[in-house]
């Protein structure tokens, strides 16, 4: 069936031996230029902390090779795929079949999810993995609100994070301020209130709300930036809050960070060894592992209110608002839509939720540090968004999992960690630039059967 | 007031060197319209690449101060600029008729792989080099026995970077790729039809800027005697807060702009608190792109309803 | 008491970029319940006047006033771009159509209707609840919407992407749009372009409809003279930017003035002016 195309594929370029070999010699001669320093040459500073350097050419001509080969193994297969810009690696069969098959997936993970710590409840790093991504597949509903709703690129959400985290931990040692009246001068004083094992339950919704503070904060001047601009602005927003966290070390601790964080209770009851602590109330014996099931539950639950409220909003005027802001600004403006309130609830909206998983994040690692709140989380995040498809919540889902899972792949590599993810990051764009899950699903419909947008149509925002 | 003019020579060399690097920012963000996130990790290539090739002729015996200096400059440039072209190639070419997230995300990735990898090729500690450049003049001595001092380091970072611009100037202005670059930037369809080979003319645009933010790491190398893999991130976003400041698309405004921002930072510096200076940098960004979004020498964008 | 018959009162409109006068001076009135047409050669400044009176732009100089039925009246200078929509009831189209192509065509009517379902949703509050008035609120709200698809012959295409409609229907679905925000005054910028003998007969119909069923009026920005002189009230001549002619069609249609600018502008569309309606 495709026989004619791969005719004209073969008739346009020339696909003999000799054209793939001579490309793959150039590039092998490039990466020959591009590394014989940076990695034919190790330099270290010495001992006398005078530079010093030793020879690596084994590996130099090690990498060279591997390029060479790896280059005609990609001419092959992009021939075998057909002429490059007409092909789609996926084809709309399966794109289809998928979005049938999704219908079916978004259920069988939730359920999936709730039975994780059953069926794990041996496997501590398994548990704490799941942990790990579902935090991860909350902070992409969240951005997710923002960048794929609104359109509004943010490149520094970790921020809210760090507000949300370090909301938490603050308030918790300090206690939460509450300003008193007073019959004498200065008429009001501030009570520390103490909160105890109740702490994390009322400081949750607190820490969430300082976030949508700040978000609201962060929204207002930027509200005229559109697009590359908002993203640098966003990013140098983040970069200023872990400076200011780092360097305001009678508050925040610096770089050593805040240790001593009140773990969550399970509605007052603590999870500990004691005999007021859950399993000393119930007559079991004292396990770490409940702690970690409470937490994975706990924050599964926090992910689905997270998509719930994303779900509910869209379906509200306020998310069209969204969503027609980040289609076409100025007919927004022309059909009375307030830009300003509509682009700031946004910000707050994510900022929030952003808040809350910081506080989940703080009460589960009980320490945190600047180092927690760098601009690469920020960066995972926006990835998990974009790769999930701007908009579709399962495919944000999806994302997390692959990109946390893909992550720990590489736990025992540390150093290539980061390295890794960048090129899949510069891969995956490549591949699927408009991510995972392309294609918009309506807010309202006036018929019965569910239609879906192509994201062809669907605009990503200027904002 | 000595203490004043000591801080204004060093704002300006640091300023230079930022002006280098926002150039490279801006004429991509004229050709292409996306902020080249890896930019800034080209100019920390840039300064591991003189960084061992200066090892690498004073172990074969070459003392001759000028002549290590004119050959580092140069293969750090050539290398470099390879660097900007495979990058151009491999992460941003097949995304140029993509939608906007898709290049922007495709450069944070290449900004993580090329940190990362000289991370991996090179070591995470900071590289350190004896001077290679030493002396300089006392310009004037105060009675109380503070130097206003200008050092020879300080002199040849400006002169190189004065020298670099005015052939960069008269490349853009004068030559037949310059009017290329400048018909891409209005409209490259029509450069096209027009017969410009428009993926030769933004490859060249890349490997310029790379070229010039190699100069920039070399003279960072020379100036502070240290490189790191992390050392981009950061210099990265000044400069393009740089180019931001003078105008993003303007040449001559990424360089006024790498000095104002070399000179705030300096000061602030100086005279304020040396923790926060990156806040007052990225501070300066935000107030910038909310009350002079086109810049200094930007041309303003008008919204066409 | 009567109310002004009078809808919009324009008055010494100035609008200059620069050193280029886009406007100058310029001074007239849409009747209630009536189709102004304005029109003028290309660059004689119709569109500025449409980006003053919905406040894409701020005018240098010069006041519009807008009275509704009931006397409230609005003076367009100084409100907020939003806010004419919202408060003063002024909606609009584009001359380059602008529509939400992403979303479906039910949505982009829905989104017309932001003021009304945000206050029931109690800013998005009781929404998140679902309480049951707003989820009356926004069964009627898609009742609107149902009844100006059907009025535009979309109601099969409802639930399909507003960027994949033909041409024609986006222009109808935009005109739509701008009805389901409820206007005291509908302002539309070159609707029949780029549409066909049959669609602009439609078109003409529709608009003539809106008058006549809602008693919205009107003002309207259009090359098409066939569709001016069949449907309009009134019309105001511009060139350069200053008022040449103003008056019932026919009066339009001879005067000198008007024929004059036309010819300067372009033989065909002055004969097209002078042919039209006889």
């Amino acid at each position: 069936m495709a026989l004619p195309v791969a005719d004209r594929s073969t008739a346009k370029t020339p696909s003999t031996f000799g054209f793939i070999f001579k490309k793959a010699a150039l590039s092998a001669l490039v990466a020959l230029a591009l590394f014989s320093l940076m990695i034919g040459i190790r330099t270290e500073a010495g001992p006398s902390g005078q530079l010093i350097y030793w020879t690596r050419f084994g590996d130099l001509a090690a990498i060279v090779a591997a390029v060479f080969v790896g280059s005609i193994l990609v001419e092959l297969l992009r021939q075998w795929l057909g002429p490059a810009g007409t092909r789609t690696i996926v084809p709309p069969r399966i794109t289809e079949g998928l979005s049938v098959a999704s219908r079916f997936l978004a259920p069988a993970l939730l359920v999936f999810a709730l039975l994780v710590p059953v069926i794990f409840y041996n496997q501590r790093y398994l548990l704490d993995l799941g942990i790990l991504v579902l935090t991860y597949v909350m902070l992409g509903w969240g951005l997710n609100v923002v960048v794929g709703l609104a359109g509004l690129l943010d490149l520094g959400y970790v921020a809210f994070y760090a507000v949300g985290a370090y909301s938490y931990a603050l308030l918790a040692q300090y206690g939460l301020p509450l300003p008193l009246l007073s019959t004498a001068y200065p008429f009001i004083t501030v009570e520390h209130l103490q909160l105890g094992p109740w702490a994390f339950w009322v400081l949750l919704p607190v820490s969430g709300l300082l976030a949508a503070l700040w978000g609201v904060l962060l929204g207002f001047p930027v509200l005229r930036l559109r697009g590359d601009y908002l993203a640098i602005v966003t990013l140098a927003f983040g970069e200023i809050i872990r400076l200011v966290i780092l360097n305001w070390q009678d508050l925040t601790g610096g770089p050593n960070g805040i240790s001593g964080i009140p773990r969550p209770t399970l509605f007052g009851i603590p999870l500990n060894p004691g005999p007021n602590g859950l399993a000393g109330m119930l007559g079991i014996p004292f396990s770490p592992t409940h702690r970690l099931v409470f937490l994975f539950y706990l924050i599964l639950a926090l992910a689905l209110l997270t998509n719930w409220v994303a779900i509910r909003l869209r379906r509200l005027p306020i998310g069209r608002a969204w969503e027609a802001m980040r289609e076409d600004e100025v007919a927004c403006r022309a059909l009375g839509i307030n830009i300003t309130t509509t682009k700031l609830s946004a910000f707050a909206t994510g900022a929030m939720f952003g808040g809350f998983a910081g506080a989940f994040f703080a009460t589960r690692q009980g320490f945190i540090s600047p180092e927690s709140f760098t601009f690469q989380e920020s960066a995972l995040v926006l990835a998990i968004v974009v790769l999930g498809g701007m908009g579709s919540q399962l495919g944000v889902a999806l994302a997390a999992l692959t990109m946390i899972g893909g992550f720990e792949l590489f736990r025992g590599l540390e150093q290539y960690r980061m390295l890794v993810f960048g090129g899949v990051m510069v891969l995956l764009m490549i591949w699927r630039p408009r991510g995972l899950v392309g294609h918009r699903a309506p807010s309202v419909f006036l018929h019965r059967e569910r239609t879906t947008i192509s994201s062809d149509m669907v605009k990503e925002g200027r904002g | 007031m000595d203490y004043f003019f000591q801080q204004l020579i060093n704002g300006l060399v640091l300023g230079s060197i930022y002006g280098l690097i926002a150039i490279g920012y801006t004429m991509v963000y004229g050709i292409v319209g996306m902020i080249n996130f890896a930019h800034g990790d080209i100019f920390m290539i840039g300064g591991f690449i003189a960084l061992i090739t200066f090892l690498v002729l004073v172990s074969i015996g070459l003392t001759f101060v000028p002549v290590i200096l004119l050959v580092v400059l140069l293969v750090s440039m050539a290398v470099t600029a390879l660097y900007g072209w495979t990058v151009e190639r491999i992460a941003y070419r097949p995304l140029r008729q993509s939608f906007r997230l898709a290049p922007m995300l495709s450069a944070i990735g290449m900004s993580f792989v090329l940190s990362n990898f000289s991370q991996v090729a090179q070591g995470a500690r900071v590289k350190p080099i004896p001077p290679v450049i030493t002396g300089g003049y006392t310009l004037h001595e105060s009675a109380a026995g503070f130097a206003v001092q200008l050092s020879n380091v300080q002199i040849v970072v400006v002169v190189t970077t004065v020298v670099l611009l005015a052939i960069f100037t008269w490349l853009v202005a004068r030559t037949r790729f310059g009017r290329d670059m400048r018909a891409c930037e209005q409209d490259q369809t029509m450069a096209a039809l027009l017969g410009v080979d428009v993926d030769r003319t933004i490859s060249m645009t890349f490997v310029i800027g790379a070229a010039l933010a190699a100069v920039a790491g070399m003279m960072y190398l020379l100036y502070y005697g240290l490189v790191d893999f992390f050392m981009g991130f950061v210099a990265g976003i000044k400069a393009f807060t740089a180019a931001v400041l003078g105008g993003i698309g303007s040449l001559p405004g990424a360089m006024l702009g790498g000095l104002a921002i070399g000179l705030i930072e300096t000061f602030w510096s100086a005279y304020c608190s040396v923790e926060y200076k990156d806040v007052a940098a990225f501070s300066i960004l935000i107030i910038v792109l909310i009350f002079l979004p086109t810049g200094l020498l930007g041309r303003p964008e008008v919204e066409k309803v | 008491m009567s109310v002004s018959p009078d809808i919009l009162t324009v008055e010494h409109l100035s609008m200059r970029f620069g050193g280029i006068v886009a406007v100058n001076d310029l001074s007239f009135a849409a009747k209630r319940r009536e189709i102004t047409a304005l029109i003028g050669p290309n660059g004689a400044g119709k569109t500025t006047v449409f980006n003053c009176i919905t406040g894409f732009y701020r005018p240098s100089g010069g006041s519009m006033r807008l009275v509704h039925d009931d006397g409230a009246t609005f003076q367009l200078e100084r409100l907020h771009d939003y806010r004419i929509s919202k408060v003063a009831k002024v909606a609009r189209t584009f001359q380059n159509i602008r529509l939400f192509p992403g979303m479906t065509a039910l949505e982009n009517l829905m989104v017309a209707q932001h003021a009304t379902l945000m206050r029931a949703s109690g800013f998005s509050l009781l929404g998140l609840l679902g309480v049951p008035s707003f989820r009356e609120a926004e069964a009627r709200a898609i009742d609107v919407a149902r009844q100006w698809l059907d009025r535009i012959g979309l109601v099969d295409r409802a639930d399909d992407a507003a960027g994949n409609l033909p041409y024609g229907d986006q222009r109808r679905l935009e005109i739509a749009r701008a009805m389901c925000s409820g206007p005291a005054l509908l302002c539309l910028d070159e609707p029949a372009a780029g549409l066909n003998a049959t669609e602009s007969g439609a078109l003409s119909d529709l608009l003539l409809a809106i008058r006549n069923d809602f008693g919205t009026s009107i003002l309207l920005i259009e090359h098409d003279m066939s569709v001016v002189m069949e449907i309009s009230d009134h019309i105001v001549v511009l060139d350069h930017g200053v008022k040449i002619s103003d008056g019932e069609p026919r009066a339009v249609r001879d005067d000198p003035k008007v024929v004059a600018a036309y010819l300067g502008a372009d033989e065909d569309t002055a004969i097209e002016v002078m042919e039209s309606g006889t």
